[in-house]
């Protein structure tokens, strides 16, 4: 057996790493910002210049609805759960609001009807993982298929009254005030500052943890599972459908199938912010900082003109890097 | 010590480990003979399983050195240590439940010839490798595991608290076929609570305390108070006196309305008809060998299970029962056996207190951090919990685990309590804390069911018994009439002026983890086939 005297110790490096294990497995979003910050150092010396506060506003006005989406994920994932079915939603709901902007309501019962509409879908997700206790990525993956077919059948319908997304989307999805700050933060902040103070200081947000690390104690401490989930899909449809809104103005398109391609990239980001797979570990803010990550990683991989197979291949090898070293310092030894 | 280094078959010296931090082992030292079987004592977190971890392989230590037969080791996974001879059974059976039998032997390179040898000697020679580890009672699986590790030989064998779940048939053949490894060449190191088993197989004793050894002693008659004496340290006379001032209220007390009654509860198979009173002030001790009912009784007090017919009383008034949240509205708290069931093991201990309060949807909007932060730090101020490491649970001791699911509960004002044997497999020092609190708790006008595994508890903490057999009540027996003997016969149900099975007498140790442990025992044959005992996990 290795002897090792405290002074020795003291010396080791392995006294460090087991300092770094513990911070990220406590505050990973400290090395994670440092992590961006070096990322943002690389596409700076890759093409000098870029970084500037333009270039910051842009990448944050990217970062939105990935964030969003990602807090979708985080808040699943506490159960234990996830849900695909973001896409979907939020695809639903700026193709929908988009064919409203004609009708006498205007764009504002587009919404009104878009926002419902993902509640209801979420309503139904709940159930059925809630009470009928189907596999959330069962059950999300079914939805999203639904809500898909249900969004073509609606297109169908409206394919004669003309569609185009809302100017005030367009404003709050791409707009930038001075040039600089995005108008979506209008949305997100607020939205932010809920979800973060709901995870740490509500009743709800705890039952959320407590779900995700143990059902049993969970129940047994009075919790009734099935309330928390139903409440917990509509959320996150109701989220998903606000991020859908935000990238269709931001990208000034309406489609049923415009926001699918954010899905696996919004469960990267809530990996990447430190949230377990396995429930009851993790947060938004990590995954507000792994959704910048992903942006910033994503012009970097643009900059340098990879093709886009290498930026995949980089892309999941990044996430799959990411996730073993959670495991590895989340892990008792 | 004054033996020589190289006399030694396992020596290790000095052995240290923190968790973060939690000091684990301060400076733990251990030497085993050839051909002894060497116990291992310790109160809960004093560093036993630790060090055993250390020694497998299974946790690198921090300091220290091994030496096999005066050889200086390293080892660095439990495979490496199986094959230099070192082999643990630990308490959770290291099987795959997915494969029958045979394939778990495989997959350690176990030869079958020796193990289905050591099945025999262990009492479960019709044993079929080809059944599937999943369906198999949690006894056998524990049988199966140690017939494993024997197969191969081992120059140490270490025994994790191997006797705690099996039925009284099976613990006698294990203390026979480890007292016989005594005198070759091999040891064994013997981790048990019961002091019985410690005198009956073991040579030598080293107790740990805090993380380092504080004596090494030769088990003999009268060593047990020393052995008391040594895992205590300073605290040895805590233990709360027996029958002192007992029941302020009580059936005794005029016109009182039972807190909590049965009338006819009958759950499936395993309960019936079962009716008792529980009154204010008082704790009631529910004794019971394994697998009569307890279960199924406190699953259903606890609103886990819907009872099939019969009736719940609270204050006298019906209630039903169908999500624990409704009995805990009702006031009945429920203390698991099992802690991996009541605790996330991932969050703090705070968070842990703090559970009940967050459930009902009432309770989802912002939490008051304040009034909170006060409520369980008089919790853990009450309990004495060592929260040192209390960001996640998981990293707390046993004992200051178990203690966490009890002041989840203390933490809101206690009506009624429904303990299944909250001190099951923790330290003596933190039993005692539990005795006094639920004392206090009954004191204080709360109503306490206490199941037991170990029938000293009754005389210590309860008013009166109700026991139960089969699934019925088949006696009551006031707290002074509650001596081990008669709750045995009554736990067997055996007429108190009828007389043990005569090798029972002799057998208190089979007979205590009889009670204690898990079996199925029938009124008819008391060595009843292990695989009938139903599993620990059924529940």
């Amino acid at each position: 057996m290795s002897v090792a005297t405290p002074a020795e110790r003291a010396r080791n490096p392995w006294l460090t790493a087991t300092a770094w294990r513990n911070l990220f497995r406590d505050r990973p979003i400290i090395p994670l910002t440092g992590l961006l910050l070096v990322l943002v150092l690389v596409i700076q010396a890759v093409q000098p210049g870029i970084v500037g506060l333009p270039w910051a506003g842009v990448i944050l006005r990217a970062s939105v609805p990935l964030a969003i989406l990602a807090g979708c994920q985080v808040l699943t994932m506490l159960t234990g759960g996830i849900d695909l079915s973001v896409g979907a939603v939020a695809s639903m709901a700026g193709f929908v609001t988009a064919t409203f902007v004609n009708s006498p309501g205007g764009w504002v019962l587009g919404v009104a009807v878009a926002l419902s509409a993902a509640a209801l879908a979420g309503l139904v997700t709940g159930v059925g993982v809630g009470v009928f206790r189907v596999h959330p990525l069962i059950m999300t993956l079914g939805m999203s298929f639904v809500v898909l077919g249900l969004a073509n059948v609606w297109q169908l319908q409206t394919v004669q009254t003309g569609a185009g997304v809302p100017d005030p989307l367009r404003w709050i999805g791409s707009g930038q005030s001075l040039g600089i700050v995005p108008n979506s933060l209008l949305v997100f902040v607020p939205l932010a500052v809920l979800i973060l103070l709901g995870l740490r200081r509500t009743g709800y947000g705890r039952l959320l943890f407590a779900i995700g690390d143990n059902p049993v104690a969970a129940r047994l401490s009075g919790a009734r599972a099935w309330q928390v989930l139903i409440v917990l899909y509509v959320v996150s449809a109701v989220l998903a459908a606000i991020a859908g809104l935000i990238v269709s103005g931001l990208s000034n398109t309406a489609s049923v199938s415009l926001v699918d391609s954010s899905v696996l990239p919004s469960v990267a980001a809530a990996v990447i912010g430190g949230t377990s797979i396995m429930g009851g570990r993790g947060g938004f803010g990590g995954a507000i900082v792994g959704a910048l990550i992903l942006t910033v990683l994503t012009a970097l991989l643009t900059v340098v003109g990879l093709p886009e197979p290498s930026r995949q291949i980089l892309f999941g090898a990044i996430i799959v890097a990411v996730a073993a070293a959670y495991t590895r310092v989340t892990a008792e030894s | 010590m004054t033996t020589i280094s190289t006399d030694m078959l396992l020596e290790a010296t000095g052995v240290s480990k923190t968790y973060g931090a939690v000091v684990a082992l301060k400076s733990a030292s251990l030497a085993v003979r050839p051909g002894e079987v060497h116990a291992l004592m310790g109160a809960n977190g004093a560093g036993k399983s630790t060090l055993v971890k250390i020694l497998t392989g299974a946790v690198r230590p921090d300091g220290g050195t091994i030496a096999v037969r005066g050889r200086e080791r390293t080892v660095h996974s439990p495979a490496e240590a199986r094959h230099g001879g070192l082999v643990s059974v630990y308490q959770e059976p290291a099987l795959i439940p997915d494969l029958d039998v045979r394939a778990n032997l495989r997959l350690t390179e176990t030869p079958v010839e020796p193990f289905r040898h050591w099945l025999a000697e262990l009492g479960l020679a019709d044993l079929d490798l080809s059944s599937q580890v999943r369906r198999m009672p949690l006894a056998s699986l524990r049988i199966v595991d140690l017939a494993r590790a024997l197969a191969i030989e081992p120059d140490v064998l270490m025994l994790d608290e191997m006797t705690a779940a099996l039925p009284a048939n099976l613990t006698e053949r294990v203390l026979e076929v480890v007292g016989r490894r005594r005198g070759g060449d091999r040891s064994v190191i013997f981790i048990s609570h019961r002091m019985i088993e410690i005198a009956a197989v073991c040579d030598r004793a080293t107790v740990l305390r805090e993380g380092e050894t504080v004596g090494v002693v030769d088990v003999t008659e009268g060593s047990e108070e020393r052995i008391v004496e040594l895992m205590l340290g300073e605290i040895a006379r805590e233990m709360p006196a027996a029958a002192g001032g007992r029941a302020t209220g009580g059936p005794g007390a005029p016109g009182a309305v039972p807190r909590l009654a049965t009338r006819g509860l009958t759950s499936g198979v395993k309960l019936h008809d079962v009716s008792f009173d529980l009154y204010p002030g008082e704790v009631l001790g529910v004794v019971a060998l394994e697998g009569q009912g307890q279960d199924e009784l406190f699953d259903v007090l606890a609103g886990s299970e819907r009872p099939s017919a019969g009736e719940i009383l609270v204050d006298g008034r019906p209630v039903s029962l169908r999500h624990p949240a409704d009995a805990i509205r009702a006031g009945l708290v429920y203390v698991a056996a099992d802690r991996a069931e009541a605790l996330l093991m991932q969050r703090s201990v705070r968070e842990n207190i703090a559970l009940p309060f967050t459930a009902r949807i009432r309770n989802w909007g912002p939490i008051d951090l304040g009034k909170e932060r006060t409520t369980v730090d008089e919790a853990v101020a009450r309990l004495q919990i060592d929260a040192r490491a209390g960001g996640e649970v998981r990293r707390l001791s046993g004992g200051n685990q178990q203690k966490v699911t009890i002041a989840r509960w203390v933490a809101g004002g206690v009506h009624t309590m429904l303990c299944f044997d909250p001190t099951r497999g923790i330290d003596i020092r933190t039993k005692a804390q539990i005795y006094v609190l639920l004392r206090d708790l009954a004191e204080a006008g709360a109503a306490v069911l206490l199941y037991t595994s170990e029938l000293k508890e009754v005389q210590l903490v309860c008013d009166r018994a109700i026991v139960i057999f089969g699934g019925r009540v088949v006696a009551e027996v006031a707290a002074a009439d509650a001596d081990e003997s008669s709750l045995l016969r009554a736990a067997y149900n055996l007429r108190s002026d009828a007389v043990l099975p005569e090798d029972a007498a002799a057998e208190t140790v089979a007979v205590e983890p009889a009670a204690s442990g898990q079996p199925a025992a029938g009124a008819g044959g008391r060595q009843p086939d292990p695989t009938d005992a139903p599993r620990e996990g059924d529940r």
